[in-house]
């Protein structure tokens, strides 16, 4: 049985749960992911399912992924993804539907998404270092400080922490709960927050 | 209606009043012990409306003792079991946080006579 699936981030809100208590949740909607090729260890190297989702116009697809749907006879699908398998045995077969009933309530899930990206930032904002003194004639308020030592070794250590661009990247969530399953709107409501933008695809597998 | 807007409408409370700051109200709240549920009342002047949807608070003051008490409430928390108007007062702000400053018969607001 496969405990994953892709899906699109709603966004966030809040609800209360049976005590009462207000709790903050995100929305991922995932629609029906349609099975497209079955990969194994003996003809791939490795147990997948590959995965097709969201909605597209036929028109805006290129031959060689038209000619992937074509061949597993299934719908054009906007994203092409994988799910990865521990072992060769599943019962899933091309043309099959992933939907969110592979989820239960109270479930630990770990969701891996893109970050938003924030630009050009210092590194108090990217790597929390503390900020210099504001007075008495400071000039550090906001620099990174000394980076390095003198002539040994003449050079700034690799990997030294320093200014850039930050965000944007993959970032994977250590486990949060799933509050709620909504089968007839595709929705998954989960505890906390959930890297990305609203609309922004994301991966939720079961730990 | 989007994804988003189900989820919420859910949660939302047919069975609250329509109030304003300067009203004076009886909020009945539910509270568990163990295994019990009983319901206390607090009753006072709402100082304060704010925010919107799920989030919107309000807060209400009463003096206990000659201490001034203050509480802010979800509108639509299910830890509510009622709200009851007392009645309608008449002030020319949304914010009342000038009444802290007012002690005795200072910190009293005009009512609508019903």
């Amino acid at each position: 049985m496969v405990k994953a699936i892709y899906g699109k981030k709603v966004g966030s809100t809040q609800i209360y749960d049976e005590n009462g208590s207000a709790l903050c949740v995100t929305a991922i909607e995932a629609k029906p992911c349609k099975v497209i090729q079955v990969k194994n260890t003996t003809s791939d190297g490795y147990d997948a399912l590959k995965v097709g989702f969201g909605e597209v116009k036929e028109k805006n697809l290129n031959k060689p992924k038209k000619g992937e749907f074509s061949k597993a006879k299934v719908e054009p699908a906007k994203y092409l993804k994988e799910i990865r398998l521990t072992d060769s045995d599943n019962e899933y077969k091309v043309g099959d539907n992933i939907d969110v009933s592979i989820f239960n309530v109270g479930d630990i899930v770990k969701i891996t998404g893109t970050s938003k990206g924030k630009g050009f930032a210092g590194v108090i904002k990217k790597y929390n270092f503390h900020r210099g003194p504001v007075t008495h004639g400071s000039h550090s308020i906001r620099k990174p400080g000394s980076v390095g030592m003198c002539s040994t070794p003449k050079k700034i250590m690799k990997g030294k922490k320093m200014p850039g661009r930050m965000g944007g990247e993959r970032v994977t969530t250590p486990g949060t709960k799933i509050v709620d399953v909504l089968l007839e709107q595709n929705l998954i409501l989960i505890k906390g927050s959930v890297p990305g933008a609203k609309g922004s695809v994301v991966y939720i597998r079961k730990v | 209606m989007n994804g988003l807007e189900k989820i919420e409408s859910k949660y939302y409370r047919n069975d609250i009043p329509d109030f304003k700051p300067g009203d004076k109200v009886k909020v009945n709240i539910k509270i568990k012990e163990e295994n019990k549920e009983r319901v206390q009342t607090f009753q006072g002047i709402v100082i304060n409306r704010q925010s919107s949807g799920l989030n919107e608070t309000f807060t209400v003051r009463k003096i206990s003792f000659n201490v001034g008490v203050e509480r802010t409430f979800l509108v639509n928390s299910p830890m509510i079991h009622s709200i009851e108007k007392v009645n309608t007062g008449i002030v020319r702000r949304a914010k009342l946080y000038y009444l802290r400053d007012k002690i005795g018969k200072k910190s009293r607001v005009k009512t609508v006579e019903q």
